[in-house]
């Protein structure tokens, strides 16, 4: 696809979670509780606050359509504050601090004033029914000539168990929400920067790694069509892909808006009750449906079941909506006869609401209530369809592809949070942050000055274990030993089933200082790893720990002991030394080191093997 | 800049950034303003550039709330409690409701249980209410009920609202339920419990009970709320939905969210157990102290010539020995005086100890097992209606208004 002719524009939201001791505006601590250590359970509903104009935040209203109770599931890391039964504590500094941090990194100028608001969020994920959330810096600088447009401090939502369950232990946790300008224009673009904004956040070494820490949201629009937020992409590599279906979708919904308008669809906006017609019906969905209700779309036929995403109709799109009233989805005549209906009911579903051959019937099937809904749903939809690209907040499903969520939240539905004070930046306290070195510059440097090769350099980098590589280096460790152990051996033991995580890192820093010592070979190094790990948690000081997983792995064997093996070994195979001359070094080293089992370090066999090959052949 | 007015148009203009927005405020030397985006920020007054003052939009929303004549009519009473609010997302202000008909767009399921008449009798945070305004409360309340309301809705602040229903109970007889309510959380957030508690106490005040109570959240979901008796009832926590718990009794009753059922004990006086009476007379010179280890006796000097003196004392009901002599003196000077104690959960003997004797002996009335702020606001009502002293220490020790358990159980 040409997507400067398509007139793509792109921003991103990333939303990332801060690693801080405490939560925002609570003192709890920021850990992650499996649900099962849950502690007890409440429940609440929740309620949209009129506002001046007597409207409720049309987000907020389509939420409401289904009255839910929200469960929550609280922990013993959890208190008052994230039951919305205790005014906030103050903002957390130490977020605020990283925060900054991160806003000095990407060139931004901060707010005088830190204001906390309360943006209305009533799906549940906010005991309290709003997020506290912050603008804390303006306008900053990316690669390529994009922008950021600002960065805000808020709290993290409630993480969802099941429908409307919700656990509490991730309520508060410190997130940033950094937000672009719509500067880029084509998918790998829109990817390359969010890699970029990433990489900036976890050179601070504060945020929070793994799933489901960082987030990205997408905004994505083409000439003609609209702004469509699609939320959640957790994944970096999936976020060209997300942009080019999104850029399809709407490709094609304008294709099905120009055909529409060029035969004149429209919606019949009359409802027709077709229960009757399916009386003895073989479908086991409408044969429990109290009320079957139809919709008939003149001019539609063809362009519901027309693809428009991988494994995405039009129909899909208005299913989706239905669903907000609490079915399980829509049947129309695109896609029928299927799903137990027949040929012949479907003929009699045509004629009985009079549906000519360009025309599709879409039915939902439940109680009248919910059915009534969802068919006023369906022709909303519709009519969207012939308006091309609805504006939407919408979920990314797996691979890439979109589901509708809700419409995108009005700007109006923040107020103060009258709770927190303002808290000031001024000039001493911005001066204060220290920015940190860039991993991309992290990687260069090591490259340059620790001998590193680029691959290793960048992956050390990169890493969750840098501090504790640095601090190795810094011990005077040598850089390749201590990356080659951090990355691709303790990856390969846990590949393995070794629990090298349990390995404490002033374990990691002992076992280096041995090895750098002499004292143990590198070589052994898995072997002494796998013991650690399998003694976590034992008695004695990490040296000490060390020297028993030495001692247990492979008495020390003195030179005296290595030079009797190596003349032993090489007497054994004189033939084949005397044949082979120095080239018989590497399959003897071999020989060696399997007899000493990695308790001497290579460099001392092979160097003794290499003095006792030129002994011999002199 | 000093003209700009709240809902102005401005440009904030900082570093590279040039944003439009409103400004709501000059704060501390700084301008408040709320950015296009929602977000508020705060800034010196010289990054900010007037564009221009957008007419004033007329307070739509208006619109006609329907009440039906078929259904019991209640009045509202608002002393400052917020029922409702309203979010002016403009300058994101919150505005208090206190009309029947704000109050029914807020929280419209209120339209199904009764028709409402309101009435505002004061519009103050409950810290600053006043003995007086507990007299004009009560004095609202009796009309209301001579008008021949179905039952009466009390919307009032959390803080005090226990001394007030009390008050109300001790000067005022009634036959239909009396409903004090408010809300821990504010209303402005969805998650309030103030439409919960609005809809239990409207069910209480169109049901059976006929006496004063507090209608409050049970427990910290939205599950039930519990039905408190006025002069029993205390804030037992500073935020918790359940912070007001019926002390030394179960409460009255429950009523069940959201079928609005409500299901009252065999204790709960019934709706036409009383005639309506007001008396509403009160003796405000009264108080109540709280005495600490090492309290000086000269603090009992501020309140020389007190009518009343009710002291939230320590265990069974005591005070510090050297207290004796002074208190002495001020009964002798016509200072009733009432032991109560701190333990909140009891009943006061002053028969146990020598201090508690020497007490008795120097006059002070053994406060049962009466709540502080309870036997404080009695004795206020008991002084302004009967002068005799002998009198008054056995209205003290009378149970008025269920205020007095004579079976701790």
């Amino acid at each position: 696809m040409d997507y400067e002719k398509l007139g793509l524009k792109a921003g991103i939201e990333i939303h990332q979670q801060l690693d801080t001791a405490e939560k925002l505006f609570c003192r709890c601590p920021t850990a992650l509780q499996d649900v099962s250590e849950r502690t007890g359970e409440f429940y609440r509903y929740l309620r949209a606050t009129e506002s001046e104009l007597g409207e409720i935040d049309r987000a907020a209203r389509e939420e409401m359509k289904l009255v839910r109770k929200f469960c929550y599931y609280t922990y013993d890391t959890v208190c008052l504050v994230e039951h919305d039964e205790e005014p906030p504590a103050p903002m957390n500094p130490e977020a605020l601090e990283v925060c900054l941090t991160i806003a000095k990194m990407l060139d931004m100028t901060p707010v005088e004033q830190v204001h906390t608001m309360r943006k209305l969020v009533i799906d549940g994920s906010n005991t309290s029914g709003f997020q506290r959330t912050a603008l804390v810096a303006l306008s900053g600088a990316l690669p390529d000539g994009c922008r950021v447009e600002t960065i805000c401090l808020e709290e993290e939502a409630a993480q969802r168990v099941e429908d409307e369950t919700f656990s509490l232990d991730r309520l508060g946790i410190p997130l940033i929400e950094i937000t672009t300008a719509p500067c880029m224009h084509t998918p790998e673009a829109v990817q390359k920067v969010a890699g970029h904004i990433g990489m900036v956040l976890r050179s601070t070494g504060r945020v929070k790694r793994g799933l489901g820490t960082i987030r990205q949201d997408i905004n994505v629009s083409i000439a003609d069509g609209a702004r469509v937020e699609i939320k959640g992409v957790q994944e970096l590599d999936l976020i060209a892909e997300v942009v080019r279906r999104e850029v399809e979708r709407q490709v094609n919904l304008l294709a099905i808006r120009d055909t529409l308008r060029e035969r004149g669809a429209r919606v019949d906006h009359t409802v027709i009750d077709a229960t009757s017609l399916f009386a003895g019906t073989a479908s086991a969905i409408l044969k429990k449906a109290k009320s079957i209700l139809a919709v008939r779309l003149c001019g539609f036929a063809g362009l519901v079941g027309r693809e428009i995403q991988p494994g995405r109709r039009l129909g899909s799109e208005m299913s989706d909506y239905a669903k907000k009233c609490g079915v399980g989805g829509i049947f129309h005549t695109d896609e029928l006869p299927a799903y137990g209906v027949t040929a012949e009911e479907v003929a009699r579903l045509r004629e009985f609401v009079g549906a000519g051959e360009e025309d599709c019937v879409a039915i939902v099937a439940a109680g009248r209530e919910r059915a009534g809904c969802a068919a006023e749903q369906v022709m909303i939809r519709a009519e969207m369809a012939l308006s091309g690209v609805p504006e939407e907040t919408r979920k990314m499903l797996e691979e890439g592809s979109t589901a509708y969520m809700r419409p995108l939240p009005g700007a109006a539905r923040m107020y103060p949070e009258t709770d927190v004070f303002v808290t000031a930046i001024d000039e001493p306290l911005w001066e204060g942050i220290a920015v940190p070195e860039l991993l991309t510059d992290r990687a260069e440097r090591f490259a340059r000055d620790l001998g590193l090769d680029e691959a290793l350099a960048r992956q050390v980098a990169f890493s969750e274990r840098l501090p504790l590589f640095e601090k190795a280096v810094a011990a005077g460790v040598r850089p390749t030993l201590a990356a080659r152990t951090l990355l691709a051996t303790c990856r390969e033991l846990a590949r393995d089933g070794v629990d090298v995580g349990r390995v404490s890192e002033d374990e990691l820093l002992a076992l280096f200082s041995a090895v750098e010592a002499g004292r143990a070979a590198k070589e052994a190094i898995p072997d002494l790893l796998t013991e650690l790990a399998r003694t976590a948690g034992g008695a004695g000081a990490p040296g000490e720990r060390v020297d028993a997983a030495i001692e247990k792995m492979g008495p020390a064997v003195s030179q005296a002991d290595v030079e009797a093996i190596v003349r032993r070994i090489v007497a054994e195979r004189e033939a084949f030394a005397r044949e082979k001359g120095m080239g018989a070094l590497g399959p003897l080293m071999g020989v060696v080191m399997q007899e000493l089992r990695g308790s001497v370090d290579g460099k001392v066999v092979s160097e003794t093997l290499r003095r006792e090959l030129k002994r011999l052949l002199s | 800049m000093e003209n700009l007015q709240t809902g102005d148009r401005v440009r904030y203009v900082n570093g590279g950034t040039a944003l439009t927005g409103t400004y709501i405020t000059e704060r501390d030397g700084m301008t408040v303003v709320k950015l296009d985006s929602g977000y508020n920020i705060g800034t010196s007054p010289e990054k900010i550039e007037f564009i221009g003052r957008p007419a004033l939009q007329p307070p739509a929303g208006a619109g006609v709330v329907v009440q039906s004549r078929d259904l019991p009519e209640l009045a509202i009473i608002s002393t400052g409690g917020t029922i409702a609010s309203r979010v002016d997302y403009r300058t994101g202000a919150v505005m208090s409701q206190f009309s029947a008909s704000d109050i029914l767009r807020a929280i419209p399921e209120l339209g199904d249980i009764a028709r409402y008449r309101d009435r505002q009798v004061a519009s103050i945070l409950s810290e600053n209410m006043l003995p007086p305004l507990w007299q004009e409360l009560a004095r609202a309340i009796y009309e209301e009920i001579r008008h021949g309301v179905a039952g009466v809705i009390v919307t009032h602040g959390t803080d005090t609202m226990a001394y007030s229903a009390a008050a109300v109970r001790f000067m005022l007889k009634t036959p239909v339920p009396v409903v004090f309510v408010g809300s821990q959380r504010s209303a402005d957030r969805p998650s309030s419990d103030n439409a919960m508690n609005a809809l239990c106490s409207a069910a209480v005040a169109t049901g059976d009970l006929g006496e004063v109570a507090v209608v409050m959240h049970a427990t910290t979901n939205d599950d039930w709320c519990a039905v408190h008796r006025a002069t029993r009832v205390r804030k037992m926590h500073t935020s918790r939905r359940d912070a007001f718990q019926s002390m030394g009794m179960a409460p009255l009753g429950y009523v069940d969210y959201p079928s609005l059922s409500v299901t009252l004990s065999d204790e709960a006086v019934r709706r036409g157990a009383e005639e309506p009476e007001l008396h509403d007379a009160l003796e405000e010179r009264c108080a109540l102290i709280h005495f600490y280890p090492g309290m000086p006796s000269s603090v009992l000097d501020a309140f020389e010539g007190c009518a009343g003196l009710v002291i939230s004392g320590t265990g069974l009901g005591h005070v510090a020995t050297a207290w004796i002599p002074r208190l002495r003196e001020m009964i002798e000077d016509g200072t009733t005086v009432v032991m109560t104690s701190q333990c909140l959960h009891g009943r006061v003997c002053d028969r146990v100890y020598n201090t508690g004797r020497d007490l008795l002996a120097a006059g002070v009335i053994e406060g049962e097992d009466m709540l502080p702020e309870a036997a404080l606001v009695k004795l206020m009502w008991v002084l302004g209606n009967e002068s005799d002293p002998e009198r008054v220490r056995v209205l003290m020790q009378t149970d008025l208004a269920g205020e007095i358990r004579w079976r701790s159980v």
